[in-house]
């Protein structure tokens, strides 16, 4: 049983079908790729899984312990409370917030007190904030920012920054990440360093990854599978070794085949 | 609680030193009845513009309507005071008007907070005006005539408790988990919502928050000044609220308390020029803000101040 199913989902926007009768799965524990060319319909796609976005039609099933969930047209935070999380393309850190702040926003749905505690501050508060601040300064240590961890999230570098927001998703406690461009911008040894952290974040998370990305060293090193989309639609799926010889692919990446012009 | 420490110790004897000084300056006659008002204005403001500024500062919503609740609270608490005519009716008025504010906050809030920036002004501004036609039409609140010989039981002390309950209450809150959801808000609504973060009840709780406070400031007016009329809770007072919140500086609570002092020192000592009273503030505000957009305190708390302070010096040692 894997533990996304979308099954046919489409969204329209007027007349433009941006995604289009998309089926994938994902099990637990894989690490999955999507890609396709620019306007794909790829973070569509994401907005779609995280409820940003309500599908036009299909179904976004996920399996929980208490059984299969429909997210579809649930809101961005009751699917975050499922167990989803996501960085975005375009970095939405809080940029005028702390580094630690960042990510303990991130643990408020781990927060128990009330509001009688938050304005009363009771030792519930205070035991639980330490808690708080202890369990976002071992996610910092991972990353290498607890050093930062009091300087504004705008100030840090841009690589730093990506690394932030991984760190603030997985502080919602996901069992499915969603990476949208992780390595867009960085350069290839800041790749590859980030190619090992998601790797280990991974395995130490217990964590099923699914990623946007367009840099293919990192998608052809550590993505199981792939998916394709162009035009909304998906055109190929399968082993990395498999989509790059894929001949829709490499149309879809290069244009048609030369012979036939 | 973690009641003491030494920083609570701290703050907790600036706050019965500051009580004792001025109680003792009435006593010895060096504060008159005149600066009296004055300090009195200064509490109402500081609970008004901390309550307000968790609202549009922490939060991130922009609300022109602060004086429509607090005039909830003024009316509740002044109706309630004079039939019951005791202190505890004055306190138990106090309430029920903060809740019956906070409960018109949650009423409005919730249809207008999925409004954003300058449609939530309008609105905000709109419900306001609807409350304080009510008052104006209803036979309990005398009409555009007002409440006279409201019972005077708002003194310095319930000024100065309700003042330093209202600024360490919301100061709590910011520092919670609720909270920094409501700062997230402000931060980024999409990013705070993929966080988990429900922003529409985030919202309004912070929006009810604000609207309780601002009716106990409500409340504590209507004891001090013994007298109302829906006039006074006009558009303008609304924004002379948040004229106090954007010169402190957005997101700072010590902003807040320090414009609403500031401000109300400049009303009472340019009150002997009254010609050109009006013009001198007007023109006191442009230059703050030509000067510091951010306002006085950015989005700085004391705390923030002092702990750079402290860091330098340790630095300097090294």
């Amino acid at each position: 049983m894997p533990l996304l199913k979308v099954d046919k989902l489409t969204k329209s926007f007027g007349g433009l079908t941006a995604v289009s009768n998309v089926s994938l799965h994902i099990d637990r524990g894989e690490l999955v790729g999507l890609i396709g060319p620019n306007g794909a319909g790829k973070t569509t796609l994401f907005n779609l899984l995280t409820g940003v976005y309500v599908p036009t039609s299909g179904s976004i099933n996920l399996e929980k312990d208490s059984g299969v969930i429909e997210l579809a047209g649930k809101k961005p935070y009751n699917v975050t409370k499922e167990g989803l999380a996501r960085t975005f393309q375009n970095i939405r850190l809080f940029k005028d917030l702390t580094v630690i702040d960042n990510v303990r926003i991130a643990m408020h749905l781990n927060v128990k007190y009330g509001l009688g505690s938050a304005f009363l501050h009771f030792n519930k508060y205070h035991n639980e904030e330490d808690e708080l601040k202890a369990e976002a300064e071992r996610l910092l240590d991972i990353f290498h920012l607890s050093h930062k961890k009091n300087e504004l999230a705008k100030n840090l570098p841009y690589g730093e920054q990506r690394h932030l927001e991984i760190a603030r998703a997985l502080a919602t406690k996901p069992s499915l990440l969603l990476l949208d461009e992780p390595a867009a911008g960085m350069n290839p040894y800041e790749t590859a360093a980030l190619t090992d952290i998601i790797e280990w974040i991974r395995t130490e998370f217990d964590l099923t990854i699914l990623l946007i990305e367009h840099d293919m060293s990192l998608v052809m090193k550590i993505c199981e599978r792939i998916y394709v989309l162009d035009y909304g639609m998906l055109i190929a799926s399968g082993e990395p070794d498999e989509i790059r010889k894929n001949k829709r692919v490499i149309e879809a990446y290069l244009g048609e085949d030369v012979n036939n012009a | 609680m973690r009641a003491l420490t030494k920083k609570n110790l701290l703050i907790l004897s600036s706050i019965i030193l500051t009580f004792a000084l001025v109680q003792v300056l009435f006593m010895v006659g060096i504060l008159n009845s005149f600066y009296e008002i004055t300090i009195a204005t200064i509490c109402i403001n500081i609970i008004l513009a901390v309550s307000l500024n968790l609202v549009t500062g922490f939060t991130g919503q922009f609300s022109l309507g602060h004086a429509g609740f607090m005039s909830i609270g003024a009316y509740v608490c002044a109706i309630i005071s004079m039939r019951m005519g005791s202190v505890g009716g004055f306190i138990f008025g106090m309430l029920a008007g903060a809740l019956a504010a906070a409960f018109v906050g949650v009423l409005i809030g919730i249809p207008t907070l999925r409004l954003k920036g300058d449609y939530l002004a309008i609105a905000t501004l709109g419900m306001a005006e609807i409350v304080r036609v009510v008052f104006l039409n209803l036979e309990i609140t005398n009409g555009a005539a007002g409440l006279n010989g409201i019972p005077r039981y708002a003194n310095w002390l319930w000024l100065f408790l309700f003042t330093v309950l209202a600024v360490v209450l919301i100061n709590n809150f910011i520092k919670s988990s609720p909270g920094r959801a409501c700062i997230a808000i402000r931060e980024d609504e999409i990013a705070a919502e993929s966080m988990g973060i429900n922003t529409t009840k985030y919202k309004v709780i912070a929006f009810a928050i604000g609207a309780f406070f601002a009716g106990l400031a409500g409340g504590l007016y209507s004891s001090y000044f013994y007298f109302l009329k829906p006039d006074l809770f006009g558009f303008m007072k609304s924004v002379d609220i948040l004229v106090i919140v954007v010169l402190g500086g957005l997101g700072s609570l010590t902003g807040s308390v320090i414009a609403a002092i500031l401000l109300a020192l400049i009303t009472t000592f340019l009150q002997s020029f009254t010609a050109v009273r009006m013009i001198v503030y007007a023109a006191l505000l442009v230059l703050i803000m030509i000067f510091r957009p951010q306002g006085l305190m950015g989005s700085k708390e004391i705390n923030d101040i002092l702990k750079f302070r402290f860091r330098n010096k340790d630095e300097k040692i090294e």
